[in-house]
């Protein structure tokens, strides 16, 4: 089924060296538990993102795992201390394999 | 002489209605806006963080809600009715029907509908009746599309309304009651003031009579509608005023009437008109 699944990122165009700044994500997913029956009874399959990375430059900087009872269109938020100019990507795993990225550069001054 | 008598009552009845009305003109004079406030409104007219969500006697429901609601509607990253907006986005361009023919083949950008909700319910000449941005797209849909219309409160009709509504943010609601829409306003003006449910309580006692008071743990706010569709932290989800509306029926214990009927159109249009000058706020939050 042909879901619209779209990552949203709000991460700071510039930063001061050593600034801690926020990054806002969220991804339009429906997060499905696997532990739903339709109305003919029949389990409706697992399809959530079951993990989130964000790499900076190459090197991880965050990381999450995803478990069936997080709602739906996953909102995750976190600090980064930026030292360096570089770009942050995003990436959202799908249970069925497909991957949803996101980057955005950063300028460190 | 019992003539004369009934003669001056009814030059003291005239004047008693005149009197009545200057007052009433008095306060829709911009200049005693608040004149009538209670010490609940008159505090949040006094804000100036709200200077834009009051127009006269009319305080949208911003500003009945928790900082953290508002917090939420103010980012529209963290504004889950942003997500709506997003599903409108992707309907807005498929093809669908027999005419083969998307809402973008006419309309070309949502863009083009900046300010076209603001006017809605409107009269519409080919049902005879009022229709609110949902009958109208599903109008558009059976008419110029020959496609099935969209079922109420479904994904794509939640998010084609917040699309719709989301192009014309921050215009002044600015619905139309003269000429043909006149029977249909009388008859949302009728619901408004008619007691319903085992409660036996009308729109107007909540939202009217008593709006900035608490009922229970709850903040009563106007009922105003300039901020539908919304997403409500109750339902956790997006949802349409006609809901809305189920809901406020349902709390006073009365049958509530289908979502898209002409009561509730019909309400609609007088709920809108409550709200005129109000700017919209769609998608908002709400709790």
């Amino acid at each position: 089924m042909a879901e619209d699944i779209k990552p949203r990122i709000r991460v700071p165009q510039s930063a001061k060296k050593d600034e801690i700044i926020e990054i806002k994500t969220l991804i339009s997913h429906p997060m499905e538990s696997g532990q739903r029956k339709d109305s003919q009874g029949k389990t409706i399959p697992r399809k959530i993102i079951n993990k989130m990375t964000v790499a900076f430059n190459g090197k991880p900087v965050f990381e999450a795992r995803l478990e069936p009872a997080i709602s739906a269109n996953p909102y995750l938020s976190f600090f980064l201390k930026c030292t360096q100019s570089g770009s942050l990507e995003f990436t959202w795993t799908d249970d069925d394999g497909s991957t949803y990225k996101a980057t955005q550069a950063i300028t460190v001054s | 002489m019992p003539q004369t008598h009934s003669l001056a009552r009814i030059i003291c009845a005239a004047a008693a209605s005149l009197v009545l009305l200057s007052g009433l003109t008095a306060c829709d004079n911009k200049q005693s806006a608040g004149a009538n406030d209670s010490e609940v409104l008159a505090e949040y007219r006094a804000n100036p963080k709200y200077a834009d969500r009051i127009t006269g006697d009319k305080f949208s429901g911003y500003v009945f809600a928790s900082p953290e609601t508002q917090a939420m509607q103010d980012d529209d990253f963290e504004n889950p009715g942003m997500l709506a907006v997003q599903d409108g986005e992707g309907e807005w361009g498929k093809v669908v029907g027999s005419a083969g023919k998307s809402c973008a083949s006419c309309h070309n950008d949502a863009k083009s509908m900046k300010g076209v909700a603001v006017a809605y319910p409107k009269y519409e000449p080919k049902v005879g009746k009022l229709a609110n941005i949902e009958q109208r797209i599903n109008l558009c849909r059976t008419e110029n599309m020959k496609a099935p219309a969209l079922r109420w409160e479904s994904k794509e009709l939640l998010g084609l309304t917040a699309l719709v509504e989301y192009q014309s943010r921050g215009l002044p609601i600015s619905v139309r009651i003269d000429g043909p829409a006149k029977p249909f306003f009388e008859e949302g003006k009728k619901f408004y003031y008619t007691r319903r449910g085992q409660m036996d309580v009308a729109c107007a006692h909540c939202h009217e009579a008593n709006a900035g008071m608490n009922i229970g743990v709850e903040n009563l706010s106007q009922g105003q509608s300039n901020g539908y569709p919304t997403y409500r932290l109750k339902w956790q989800a997006f949802g349409s005023l006609h809901r809305r509306f189920e809901g406020c029926n349902e709390e006073v214990r009365a049958q509530p009437y289908p979502r898209g009927s002409d009561e509730y159109t019909n309400l609609e249009l007088f709920v809108a008109w409550r709200g005129n000058g109000l700017k919209s706020e769609a998608p908002s939050v709400r709790r």
